[in-house]
């Protein structure tokens, strides 16, 4: 049962990243109908923004103070990024069909990850420790680390910043009702490009929050690590019901712990842990063939 | 001339041409004229490449369905038929010994072609038909889905060599490999300038009309997905033999993506779009390989290093000034350099009619013909 608790708590922690990138994911999808596959992207420039400023700038003891600048530095670095390749990439071929759209995404993906093999190397750097990691017991003898609690107290903060922005703010209205319908948002006067251009900001920042949490809890980060873990979101916001957001913090949480709980378990029950990377895909194949909007997806009937 | 005099004189050209330039990949050249090793491999893997494209070309392009999962089916028809070269190849080509080495090599390979299509078309048929209920995205993260559990799936048979790779014998060369890519060019054209290719092009362009027309929408996705699957096999076969080592780390989602990009970059829908594309994308990092270095001050500025990222820039810049493709969904051929064009380009503006089914060009054009009768 211990064990259990653990497997759970790790893959919550886990799920709460996936969570959190899906959320632009899906953030992104409901407003343009686009897959960013450059999204994973962000994440990873998110740890390494989060990596400069912690190494460049603050080369101090380790201190909630230093990592809540060096978050909120990475979230500011990582909107502006997302902005621009928002304005640059993705509002010129807006109007083109799928299969262009989705090509300049893929190609924005390649251009991120080469990018930053070209300036960093391929070689992973260290994520400097910017809290003291002590480890906690709780419910007998499972353990939690700080940096665990961290990515469970921010990225539940975040996601209720989220929650409040969406529905209870000028802009978050604005945000619905251009995924509702984009042509009718513009005739009532909405600025369409300012609030897609807020998307993606607001999307990025919560990435690159995902991308600085996880080099903490795993201190490990690389230009191509973004590429796995975004797919992985991906999967978890379509398995929630793509556009939906509490649909993407559903997956990303379901995918996180099933994947650990496969690690722990799979081998007494004929799975193999290498197994591993494609639960999140078996998952998402046997739920779509049974409801194939999502979990929390509503589907549109299409009309003749 | 009748079409088959035709036909048969282009394929008298083709076999001779391949053969011409599989003597000189060999050590010992043709007539003293040779290729180098570098300059072989870059035209076999355009050769592998043009039947990945157009095979897909036939499920994305020609049907409208949204598959981004090629790779896996290229993964299984490797390892299916490496499997059965690596355990049975020796057995075969002593039993057709009378034909020469190069002769019972042909046979093995032969065999292991047929293996790794058909393999390839049954996971085909097995992912198409719970896959192809769905559509557009959600189509497209299932078949990516499939693609990467097939991958897994295979790191983790200790019998393909697993996680450390699988050594296959050397039986493809380039006279063959370009044969099946004539072939698949052949078989996808056929397809689609047939009755069934007219259906196929009906579910691209308006599904739910298609059906109310009576064809049989689900029949004809999955087959269109399956002969697609079934070449894709037969690319992975032609690949893993003439690679002579297979790592499931060539089949990674980002396989499937190269050759979405290589049919998007050629044009959608159009034969000679994806043989463009397919050489475009094979060549392009290869060409960018040779860039200059450039020296600012002290450093030395390489640009052959950022040649990934230019090629990034490239496939962007191309979508966002070309979105329909180099080709759109129009058919490079020689009767380009006969007549002139009909309309002149400069009225239209580029991509103006990207995305738009042709039905409803049609109707537009027709629209505009019947403005001008009232005038």
């Amino acid at each position: 049962m211990d064990t259990f608790v653990q497997q759970l708590i790790n893959g919550l922690t886990i799920g709460s990243i996936y969570a959190l990138i899906a959320l632009g994911y899906t953030m992104v999808y409901g407003i343009l109908r686009l897959i960013n596959f450059a999204h994973g992207d962000i994440y990873m420039v998110g740890a390494y923004a989060g990596f400069l400023l912690a190494t460049l700038v603050f080369n101090s003891e380790p201190s909630i103070f230093a990592f809540v600048i060096v978050l909120l530095g990475s979230m500011a670095i990582a909107a502006a990024i997302g902005m621009a390749i928002e304005r640059f990439a993705y509002r010129p071929v807006r109007k083109y069909s799928r299969m262009t759209t989705l090509i300049t995404a893929i190609g924005m993906s390649l251009f991120i990850e080469y990018l930053f093999v070209f300036i960093f190397s391929g070689t992973p750097r260290s994520f400097p420790q910017l809290i003291q990691n002590d480890n906690y017991t709780i419910f007998g003898s499972a353990t939690i680390s700080a940096s665990q609690m961290l990515i469970f107290a921010v990225s539940i903060l975040l996601m209720i910043t989220l929650q409040y922005i969406i529905f209870k703010t000028k802009i978050g209205k604005a945000m619905r009702a251009v995924s509702f319908n984009i042509n009718s948002a513009k005739l009532m006067g909405i600025n369409t490009d300012f609030v897609i251009a807020f998307t993606f900001a607001i999307g990025s920042a919560l990435a690159a929050a995902g991308g600085v949490l996880t080099a903490q809890y795993n201190p490990k980060i690389e230009p191509l690590m973004g590429i796995i873990i975004g797919l992985k979101a991906f999967v978890a916001a379509v398995l929630g019901g793509i556009g939906n957001i509490p649909g993407a913090v559903l997956g990303g949480l379901l995918i996180g712990a099933a994947e650990t709980l496969v690690v722990g378990y799979g081998n007494s029950i004929g799975i193999p842990s290498t197994y591993r990377d494609a639960v999140a895909f078996a998952i998402l194949i046997l739920v779509l063939l049974i409801r194939p909007a999502g979990l929390l997806g509503t589907n549109v009937q299409e009309k003749v | 001339m009748s079409s088959w005099v035709k036909g048969l004189i282009t394929g008298i050209v083709i076999i001779t041409l391949l053969y011409v330039l599989n003597a000189m990949m060999s050590k010992t050249g043709f007539f003293g004229a040779g290729i180098d090793d570098y300059t072989a491999r870059i035209l076999v893997f355009i050769a592998i490449n043009i039947i990945l494209a157009t095979s897909l070309n036939l499920i994305n392009g020609f049907t409208g369905q949204f598959s981004i999962g090629h790779a896996g089916f290229m993964a299984v028809g490797a390892y299916s038929s490496a499997y059965f070269t690596v355990n049975h190849g020796k057995q075969i080509e002593n039993a057709f010994s009378f034909l020469g080495e190069t002769g019972s090599g042909s046979v093995v390979l032969i065999i292991a072609v047929i293996i790794g299509a058909i393999v390839a078309a049954i996971s085909g048929l097995i992912v198409g038909i719970p896959s192809l209920r769905l559509k557009g995205d959600y189509l497209a993260i299932v078949t990516l889905g499939f693609a990467e559990i097939i991958r897994i799936v295979i790191l983790n048979i200790d019998a393909v060599g697993g996680a450390t790779g699988y050594q296959v014998p050397g039986y493809a060369n380039f006279l063959w490999i370009g044969f099946f890519a004539v072939i698949t060019i052949v078989v996808v054209h056929n397809i689609v300038k047939s009755d069934s290719g007219r259906a196929l092009v009906s579910i691209r362009e308006d599904e739910l009309a298609a059906e109310a027309m009576g064809v049989n929408t689900t029949r004809y996705k999955v087959s269109a997905f399956v002969i697609s699957s079934a070449f894709a096999g037969i690319a992975g076969v032609l690949f893993a033999h003439y690679n002579k080592f297979l790592s499931t780390n060539d089949f990674q989602f980002i396989k499937s993506f190269e050759i979405i990009i290589m049919i998007v970059i050629g044009g959608m829908g159009s034969m000679t779009g994806a043989i463009i594309g397919a050489i475009v994308v094979t060549l392009l990092p290869e060409v960018l390989r040779n860039l200059p270095d450039i020296q600012f001050g002290s450093t030395v500025f390489r640009f052959a290093d950022l040649r990934l990222v230019i090629f990034a820039l490239i496939l962007i810049l191309t979508m966002i000034l070309r979105p329909q493709g180099i080709l759109g969904t129009r058919e490079f051929g020689l009767n380009w350099l006969k007549r002139p064009r009909k309309t002149s380009e400069g009225t239209e503006s580029v991509g103006a009619d990207a995305g738009v089914p042709i039905a409803q060009q049609e109707e537009a054009k027709h629209l505009q013909s019947e403005e001008e009768k009232d005038i």
